[in-house]
């Protein structure tokens, strides 16, 4: 329920219950197409939750899909079409997040956090080694090991 | 009168809750018994109070009492009387009052099977379980009150969102929820060992049945939320890195290195501090995905502002918990002992790879689904991070950790051979390499690394068949002792072994569905015929349909191969009376672990339709290998060795301790 319910809210207040690509939207040349779906699945539409214009029903989807197609019939290059798309609805459609200052965070935080957690493990082996194991005995448990080793 | 009486157990429930929090912890400190025995009497009585209370908001769900606001709210009479059940849960209220109720499960059943555990540890776990049951109890009763009345009684209810209307609503989130807040006996096993101050190799061994049990029913419960998305949502996709998905997804890659992690300490004492933050931090998760998924915060930084109420709780718990316990932990930390030695080459040094790789992976998972919240409420900036960036990130971690499964349970404890481990596994790799190479020159196509991907899969399922081949000593011992050692091996070899193998089916079914699935967008007119995935399929045409609650637009289509008629197959576009809701149902046909899935589009003006169609190979493999992997768990939970308790004075060696949820 958790996990479906706002993307199911969400469904349901952006859809009229029609396609994400539509045939008629769709170029003739299929190499041209293959470019214009994968654009298309890094884009986010920005009325929905969480969905790519390849994937959502939404008006300002289909708009943004005919656009993007537009501009690889009068040959843009891929990296183009997305600048043009970027510099008209900002960022935020981005839905892989460019490298720059402000996501320096979020593209460092995997190699950040492996370093950090092989930095630890270094220096727990090296403080740990060479010292006793084991956890010790309790009192109670030291005496009952004496106990035993008399008898 | 019934909902009052509801109303009132809950209450009461708060009440006993607070007794149970306080009495056994401070019996514990005076190592006073007749306080400690609050915990278990006061935890079954909690428990029975809770369920009540449940029952009968349920009751009042089964005979629609719109008297009820949750009733009204989210449920309809014409409902089948499944949905009226599962709809319980379909809404806000309600699934809080499950989480409750499976808490209170969980604390009654430490009570009832932990009769063996040392008597002040068991009051502390108690305890703190009753601590959380407070704070939700309170959470429920102040905000979230499922009990308030409608005067006057509305004669109909609005009606349960019809995407839940769905068997998936019965069965997934009590399976996500027995995982998700089954990881609370492991936060509450970790917590008062902090506060006895001292922790062993029989704490891992107490609390590995319950991580093991809590792990099973959240991959259950991942699953069977992916499938259900796949077959309901109607794109085809299953898996879309949505942020309610990241929250029940992060606690499962914590819990799954807190299991692996708690084996070495069991075994080897080592890992002792790492495995108590991992307990921590594994129910952290489950609470922050609550908080997440429950505060609104996700549709939008400003719908948690205009309604903080339940936002602000929810957070209050939040950092309560996991500051209370992290502080905690700090503290005592540095009191516990470090515990044995193993060199790099041994099997804990695979598991502590695995636990690093799978903690950072959990990290960007979390960083990828925090940072735009908070760069937003920091810099007010607006960024997305959505599938492109997770995919990336996240594939490019979980590689590695593929290759190196299967050389873990073949490597000793303490001091291994990699060289030994090399030598017995690069035949199968070998194999699987040849194997994933013809697979994919017969389903010819697609991108070369994704061989590398069905290698990986293969990888993964030979080298689990290859750890017990090699256990039961196939080739060097006669076949009937090598049999006889096979059925010797111990349960949880083959638990580990169908798990492994499980995360190898679920990698191949990912890589082909990915790579070698075609879509089909077209225009289709009554008698019209197109190819999709080797079937002919034929549009014969519309027609509307009733059920109990909705109207419906089905199509139908007739599948061939050949020449021959196979199979047939109905898709829908549904609107649902009472909230005029339309939704799709998708036509779905298996074909052995492939399926074909047909959605339908809108009309166009020369009275056809628009129709998708997806050939999606080897699909099921995506699902059926996360069945294999909890299957591979409940194996290794019906291990001998998992029931036995550790014996404390007086050794009672056979007796069950603490018999996992069933």
């Amino acid at each position: 329920m958790m996990r479906r319910f706002l993307l199911a809210l969400f469904l349901i207040a952006s859809a009229a219950p029609s396609f994400a690509v539509n045939p008629d939207e769709m170029l003739k040349d299929p190499a041209l197409e293959s470019r214009a779906r994968a654009i298309s699945a890094e884009l986010r539409c920005m009325v929905c939750q969480n969905q790519s214009i390849d994937d959502s029903n939404a008006e300002l989807a289909k708009d943004l899909r005919l656009l993007v197609r537009k501009r690889i019939t009068d040959g843009d290059s891929d990296q183009q079409v997305m600048s043009y798309i970027v510099s008209r609805y900002g960022e935020f459609v981005l839905l892989k997040p460019r490298f720059e200052t402000k996501t320096l965070l979020l593209w460092g935080a995997p190699i950040l956090l492996a370093l950090l957690g092989g930095l630890s493990l270094v220096v727990f082996a090296r403080r740990y080694a060479g010292q006793p194991t084991g956890s010790t005995l309790t009192s109670e448990e030291q005496a009952r090991l004496s106990e035993l080793l008399k008898k | 009168m019934i909902i009052e009486i509801g109303h009132y157990a809950l209450i009461l429930a708060l009440a006993t809750a607070i007794i149970v929090s306080l009495v056994p912890l401070i019996g514990a400190r005076r190592v006073d018994q007749a306080m400690m025995d609050v915990g278990p009497i006061g935890s079954v009585v909690l428990f029975a109070l809770v369920a009540f209370s449940f029952g009968v908001l349920t009751y009042a769900h089964v005979v629609s009492d719109f008297s009820v606001k949750n009733v009204w709210e989210n449920s309809h009479s014409l409902m089948p009387l499944i949905y009226k059940y599962s709809g319980v849960w379909g809404n806000h209220e309600g699934s809080m009052m499950l989480w409750l109720l499976i808490l209170a499960l969980f604390s009654a059943l430490v009570a009832i099977f932990g009769r063996n555990l040392p008597e002040t540890l068991k009051a502390n776990v108690l305890s703190v379980q009753a601590w959380i049951s407070v704070a939700f109890l309170l959470f429920i009763l102040l905000t979230s009150n499922p009990f308030t009345r409608l005067d006057p009684a509305p004669a109909e209810g609005k009606d349960l969102n019809p995407i839940l209307q769905d068997i998936g609503l019965a069965i997934h989130p009590p399976l996500l929820y027995l995982g998700y807040v089954g990881f609370s006996v492991c936060f509450s096993f970790a917590v008062a060992a902090l506060i006895e101050g001292r922790i062993d190799a029989a704490w891992a061994r107490w609390v590995r049945p319950w991580a093991l049990a809590a792990w099973t029913f959240l991959t259950l419960g991942i699953a069977m939320g992916s499938y259900w998305a796949y077959y309901e949502l109607g794109w085809g996709g299953w898996w879309f890195w949505d942020p309610v998905e990241n929250a029940s997804f992060m606690p499962w890659l914590a819990g799954t290195a807190l299991l692996h992690s708690a084996l070495v300490m069991e075994k080897r004492e080592a890992l002792k501090i790492w495995t108590v933050l991992l307990a921590i931090l594994t129910f952290s998760l489950s609470l922050m995905g609550t908080f997440l998924v429950r505060s609104g915060v996700l549709t939008s930084v400003h719908a948690f502002a205009s309604d903080p109420s339940r936002g602000v709780f929810i957070l209050c718990i939040l950092l309560l918990f996991i500051g209370g316990a992290l502080s905690l932990f700090a503290f005592r930390a540095p009191r516990l002992t470090a515990g044995g030695l193993f060199a790099p080459i041994s099997r804990e040094g695979a598991l502590v790879v695995n636990n690093l790789i799978l903690t950072v992976a959990c990290g960007t998972v979390l960083t990828g689904t925090l940072y735009p919240l908070v760069l937003e409420t920091i810099t007010g900036d607006k960024i997305s991070v959505g599938p492109p960036f997770f995919n990336m990130t996240f594939g490019l971690l979980m590689a590695p950790l593929l290759v190196i499964v299967p050389f873990g349970p073949l490597l000793a404890w303490k001091r291994g051979d990699l060289l030994g481990a090399l030598q017995r596994l690069y035949v199968v790799a070998a194999l699987a390499f040849v194997a994933a190479v013809l697979f994919f020159y017969l389903q010819h196509g697609g991108p070369v690394m994704s061989v590398l991907g069905l290698a990986a899969g293969l990888f993964l399922v030979l080298g689990a068949v290859a750890d017990l081949w090699y256990r039961a000593g196939v080739g060097k011992q006669p076949l009937g002792i090598a049999w006889r050692r096979l059925k010797g091996l111990p349960r949880s070899a083959f638990g580990t072994a169908l798990a492994h193998a499980g995360l190898g089916i679920s990698v191949l079914g990912i890589v082909a569905v990915s790579t070698f699935q075609t879509e089909h967008v077209l225009q289709m007119k009554q008698g019209e015929v197109t190819d999709a995935g080797g079937y002919t399929l034929r549009f014969d045409g519309m027609r509307e349909a009733t059920g109990p609650n909705f109207t419906e637009d089905r199509g139908h289509f007739t599948i061939a191969r050949g020449g021959v008629d196979v199979a047939d197959v109905w898709s829908a576009k549904r609107i649902y009376t009472a909230g005029q809701m339309p939704t799709t149902e998708a036509g779905i046909l298996t074909f052995g672990p492939s399926q074909l899935y047909v959605s339908l589009g809108d009309p166009t003006d020369d009275g056809g339709i628009v129709v998708r169609i997806w050939w999606k190979p080897y699909i099921l493999c995506i699902w059926g290998g996360a069945l294999v992997m909890a299957f591979g768990g409940f194996v290794s939970l019906s291990d001998r060795r998992l029931r036995v308790g550790a014996p404390r004075r007086k050794a009672k060696p056979l007796q069950p301790v603490m018999e996992p949820a069933e």
